[in-house]
């Protein structure tokens, strides 16, 4: 195979840190040291002024693959991911049909083998999403399916959701939820509050969140069974979940960089590129999230990367379809998030440590055919790196996007944070900031 | 703050300042007289395009719009949705883009979504957008026509001349806006004109009827509807909008009627003085009794034959922009 030689970055512990090179061989790390010489046909990688650590892990990316290959593939998903520093990626199942089958998890890990990163499958909970029966979770547990989730929308039946956490809790499976009452959200578009009343859109209660994390922490604290909470995006949401972590509830969560970088008053354009679910919230809850990731509060970050054909962004507000890609400027927005003088281990901990461990992905599993992610940076680990520069400034622009979709809604931004090289499954995919 | 809509989109007037507002009125007292006419029509858009594009049902908007650009003598293109190619999926911004290809000056939007005028008017930035309603959003010519026909009627009956009343007679006037407050664009663009022009607003409707921010708008709930009825100058009625689902927010629309609806017994309550509005098209025995609709002081029609000359002014100082060759 090949080798590669990260020279003179800042190799970023789970504790302790040093300025060191780290030799990769075959896939592997093989020496992380002061000053190694470059063995002959070695290519080598400046990490000088850089961090090194393990690629971050996305735990949920919409790969739109099958069904909505227009908007991203499988491959254009891995390629704008290993761009924004990512090894691994777990794909939603929200696809047309949706995973929830062997045969089609099958597909999706197939195809994610022949692209640079490790792409793993969260299955669907209920058979074609439609929350009504349970989908075979434990058939997809045999293949390796470690996550299940019905996001798009939660499971809205409690009595369902109860019945899947007790019968997933023996697989050893977690279950991703994404918060939304929809009866109480009633089709709204964005936030409910001062500006959505101004503007004529049908809001989103933050309760319609907070009810269903509520919900579900007590159906957790019921059965056993584990949640991941998706996309939190309030600060009593946040607040929720803590405590109920501090109960030592098998629970985990993540926040995705939209909801701490944009607020509800992005969406006085009626521009539905800021349209997400749960949306963009007012300012106090952006600040809280910011503030509860600078304290090490925050247990993951997710790029919820959700792309969508132009011509679906074109719509009226109330009609376009929810969501905005996330891969390619997650690190940056984090990074900048963390405030001046970056702590790179909670960077490290939130963007790949953390959610290697919820998606287990920490070891190699030959099932799902993927390698280990977020470990240490130390002899023997699976090369799966990331080189990320936390001084560089740059600024977002669209036509430099690689998801085949382009609704960002960062255009034009100034960003803190870049990524400089991935290396993934043991090869260089990302090198000075662009694909190799 | 825009100080004028001359060579400006019309999307909604929270953005407008009292100049501007007062300067559609007057432009609109200038259209008055040309409408009395036995010849109703000046050359001011000779040669101009306005596009009607409607694609929510309206006959009173969409007659008064056209009626209003063909006595500026522009040209109307008109589209109508059943006919149209949006009915075969054609996307705004497609659709937008032919009429635009056919070379326009003006779009008037009538749209079921809030905020399609404002994103057409980023389709086609050298084309004026005027909003002729869009969702729950804005409906800034009723709102114009709203306070154009409360100044008509006050001054009117002080004798001045209304051109020259500025905003003084909205200086301090009781304005009560009554009913589906929460689903309707005409009360936020008439909130939005009479708090600009200096009045004093509140709101009266079930609680499940007003918007979930209302603390944040200029207004005051009241809570007793009968009391509001004996200070009020000006009672604006709303319509019950069934159509987007109103009618369940309230248990029954008798019940909505009993408690907000303007019975003729509730009249004895108004102050002499006191001119009862209504956009239409009305709920007759919802929101307003029959006969309370035919007494003099209701200005239900006025208000529909003020439509024409203030989206004259309207069309006349967003797309000519000028004062040049006006009458």
């Amino acid at each position: 195979m090949s080798s590669f030689l990260l020279r003179g970055g800042l190799v970023v512990g789970p504790v302790t840190s040093q300025v060191a090179d780290v030799l990769v061989v075959d896939g592997r790390i093989v020496a992380v040291d002061a000053e190694i010489a470059a063995p002959s046909g070695c290519e080598v990688v400046d990490a000088s002024g850089c961090w090194v650590g393990p690629g971050f892990v996305d735990l949920h990316t919409h790969l739109r693959e099958p069904g909505r290959e227009e908007a991203e593939t499988i491959e254009s998903g891995a390629l704008a991911g290993a761009v924004g520093g990512y090894t691994a990626l777990v794909a939603m199942p929200n696809t047309e049909p949706a995973l929830d089958n062997v045969a089609l998890v099958s597909y999706v890990l197939d195809r994610g083998v022949r692209t640079p990163l490790d792409i793993a499958v969260a299955g669907a909970i209920t058979q074609g999403r439609r929350g009504e029966n349970l989908a075979p979770l434990a058939e997809m547990a045999e293949l390796g399916v470690r996550l299940f989730s019905d996001d798009g929308t939660g499971v809205q039946d409690p009595s369902l959701m109860r019945r899947a956490l007790t019968y997933a809790r023996p697989l050893g499976v977690r279950l991703a939820q994404h918060c939304e009452d929809e009866l109480l959200a009633a089709g709204g578009s964005m936030n409910e509050g001062a500006v959505s009343g101004r503007l004529g859109l049908v809001g989103r209660p933050a309760l319609a969140e907070e009810l269903m994390v509520l919900r579900d922490i007590e159906l957790v604290a019921l059965t056993g069974g584990a949640v991941h909470f998706m996309h939190l995006s309030t600060a009593r949401s946040l607040h929720l979940v803590r405590e109920a972590q501090q109960r030592g509830l098998p629970i985990s969560f993540e926040v995705a960089p939209h909801h701490f970088t944009l607020d509800e008053t992005c969406c006085e354009g009626f521009d539905p590129i800021f349209k997400v679910h749960p949306p963009l919230r007012p300012r106090a809850d952006v600040d809280a999230l910011r503030e509860a990731l600078r304290t090490g509060a925050v247990e993951t970050v997710a790029s919820d990367h959700a792309p969508h054909a132009p011509e679906l962004k074109d719509l009226p507000f109330d009609e376009a379809p929810a969501g905005m890609l996330g891969l390619e400027y997650a690190a940056s927005l984090t990074c900048e998030a963390l405030g001046v003088d970056p702590d790179a281990h909670v960077f490290f901990s939130v963007l790949s440590r953390e959610p290697a461990r919820i998606a287990q992905l920490r070891h190699v599993d030959s099932r799902v055919r993927h390698s280990g992610h977020g470990g240490a940076v130390i002899e023997g680990e699976h090369a799966n790196l990331v080189v990320f520069d936390p001084l560089a400034t740059w600024t977002a622009r669209n036509e430099d996007l690689h998801s085949r979709a382009s609704n960002s809604p960062y255009d034009g931004r100034s960003m803190t944070g870049r990524v400089r090289a991935t290396l993934a499954k043991g090869e260089l995919v990302v090198s000075g900031g662009v694909l190799v | 703050m825009i100080d004028s809509i001359r060579g400006q989109n019309l999307l909604t007037l929270n953005d407008l300042s009292r100049d501007a507002i007062v300067e559609v009125l007057d432009t609109a007292e200038s259209f008055v007289e040309v409408n009395r006419r036995t010849i109703k029509k000046v050359p001011a858009l000779k040669g101009r395009v306005v596009a009607s594009l409607f694609f929510e049902e309206s006959t009173r908007t969409r007659l008064s719009f056209e009626t209003a650009a063909k006595r500026l003598s522009a040209d109307v293109l008109s589209l109508a949705v059943a006919s149209s190619s949006v009915k075969k999926g054609e996307s705004l911004r497609d659709t937008i883009a032919t009429i635009d290809a056919l070379g326009i000056d003006a779009v008037v939007l009538r749209h079921q979504s809030s905020g399609a005028a404002l994103q057409v008017s980023r389709y086609v930035p050298h084309v004026r957008v005027i909003n002729a309603g869009d969702g729950l959003h804005q409906h800034p010519t009723q709102g114009l026509l709203d306070a154009f026909t409360v100044r008509q009627v006050l001054s009117e009956r002080a004798g001045i001349n209304a051109a020259d009343s500025g905003a003084e007679l909205f200086d301090g006037l009781r304005v009560l806006i009554v009913g589906d407050i929460r689903h309707s664009r005409v009360a936020r663009s008439d909130i939005a004109a009479y708090s600009s022009l200096g009045c004093e607003v509140r709101v009266a409707a079930p609680g499940t009827l007003l918007p979930a921010d209302v603390e944040n708008w200029p207004v005051r709930v009241v809570n007793d509807f009968d009391e509001a009825l004996e200070w009020a100058d000006v009672v604006g009625l709303l319509r019950l909008q069934r159509e987007r689902g109103s009618g369940s927010f309230v248990p029954s629309l008798g019940e909505f009627t009993r408690s907000f609806g303007l019975t003729l017994e509730r009249t004895q309550r108004l102050r002499p003085t006191a001119i009862v509005m209504h956009p239409g098209p009305m709920n007759r025995g919802v929101e307003i009794d029959s006969r309370v609709a035919d007494l003099p002081c209701a200005v239900i029609e006025r208000q529909v034959s003020n439509g024409v000359p203030i989206r004259m002014a309207v069309l006349y100082l967003t797309v000519a922009g000028s004062n040049e060759g006006v009458v």
